[in-house]
């Protein structure tokens, strides 16, 4: 495949709008099927009773504010090496989704945290470090938006991008390291899954559909960056 | 039904997670979709 040859801005521009569309329909599919597994398949939870089915949409989007920072913060390094044009605008299309993604997870997870631990909110490691997360993305964001070069602007934001990579990994192993309130992993790829079956496929479901629109969103947004810029 | 929405008494947190995630990701689309008929000409 001719990866330099779709690197560039207007190549890319026809690909973006194919993909937009497919994931589109994919997102909606895939979040039709994982809302009714979720509210109709999946059973009670013996503990936390009907307050669990949060989970359907917290977890998933605790995932994408994770997995797009690094995706983003890829980009961003590639633009850096490269000195590629797509890169930085990729970067850039992709901040405002995962900033939506980190402030659903907190949201979800203060209002989860309620009932199971009877507090909104507490200064956890877990909680913390996603914070942070909320406030690298809206970093990117503004440093960015108050630079009017867009190629300074995609250097100055690459920057940041990639010193924030290190809170990744905090974020993930928070639970491990401190003696969080919130709970360990739920899923893990190295040993089984410690809920049910029909539970975990709704939350992969709703995972694979957040995955699906956020590909749609930003790719629909990096064409708006490509015209913006004058492709 | 009214069992559903109820939620075994957690509907303010169950409906509140949703209906704000909702919400985000409809007020996302509306704001892409602006931005992408303001720039298409």
């Amino acid at each position: 495949m001719k990866w330099f040859w779709y690197a560039s801005p207007q190549t890319f521009y026809p690909l973006a709008g194919t993909i937009a569309r497919g994931s589109g329909i994919a997102a909606a599919l895939l979040a039709a099927a994982g809302l009714y597994i979720g509210f109709f398949v999946a059973p009670t939870d013996a503990q936390q009773g009907e307050a669990y089915r949060i989970i359907f949409i917290h977890v998933p989007a605790a995932w994408m504010s994770m997995f797009i920072y690094v995706v983003m913060a890829c980009w961003a390094a590639l633009g850096l090496a490269l000195n590629t044009r797509l890169s930085g605008m990729m970067a850039s299309a992709l901040a405002p989704t995962g900033a939506l993604f980190t402030f659903i997870a907190l949201w979800t997870g203060s209002l989860w945290g309620k009932p199971t631990w009877g507090t909104y909110w507490v200064w956890d490691a877990r909680l913390t470090s996603e914070l942070i997360l909320l406030f690298l993305y809206l970093g990117f964001m503004s440093l960015q938006a108050a630079i009017d070069d867009p190629r300074r602007a995609d250097r100055a934001g690459a920057l940041l991008a990639i010193v924030g990579v290190v809170n990744i990994p905090i974020i993930h192993y928070s639970v491990v390291w401190w003696n969080t309130l919130h709970q360990g992993a739920s899923v893990s790829v190295t040993r089984a899954p410690t809920m049910a079956a029909t539970m975990l496929t709704g939350m992969l479901l709703m995972a694979l559909a957040f995955w699906a629109y956020s590909i749609a969103v930003s790719m629909v947004r990096v064409r708006c960056i490509i015209r913006e810029r004058g492709g | 039904m009214s069992d559903f929405f109820a939620m075994g008494g957690y509907a303010w947190y169950v409906w509140g997670s949703y209906g704000v995630t909702l919400a985000c990701l409809a007020l996302e689309v509306f704001l892409v979709r602006k931005r992408a008929r303001e720039t298409q000409d």
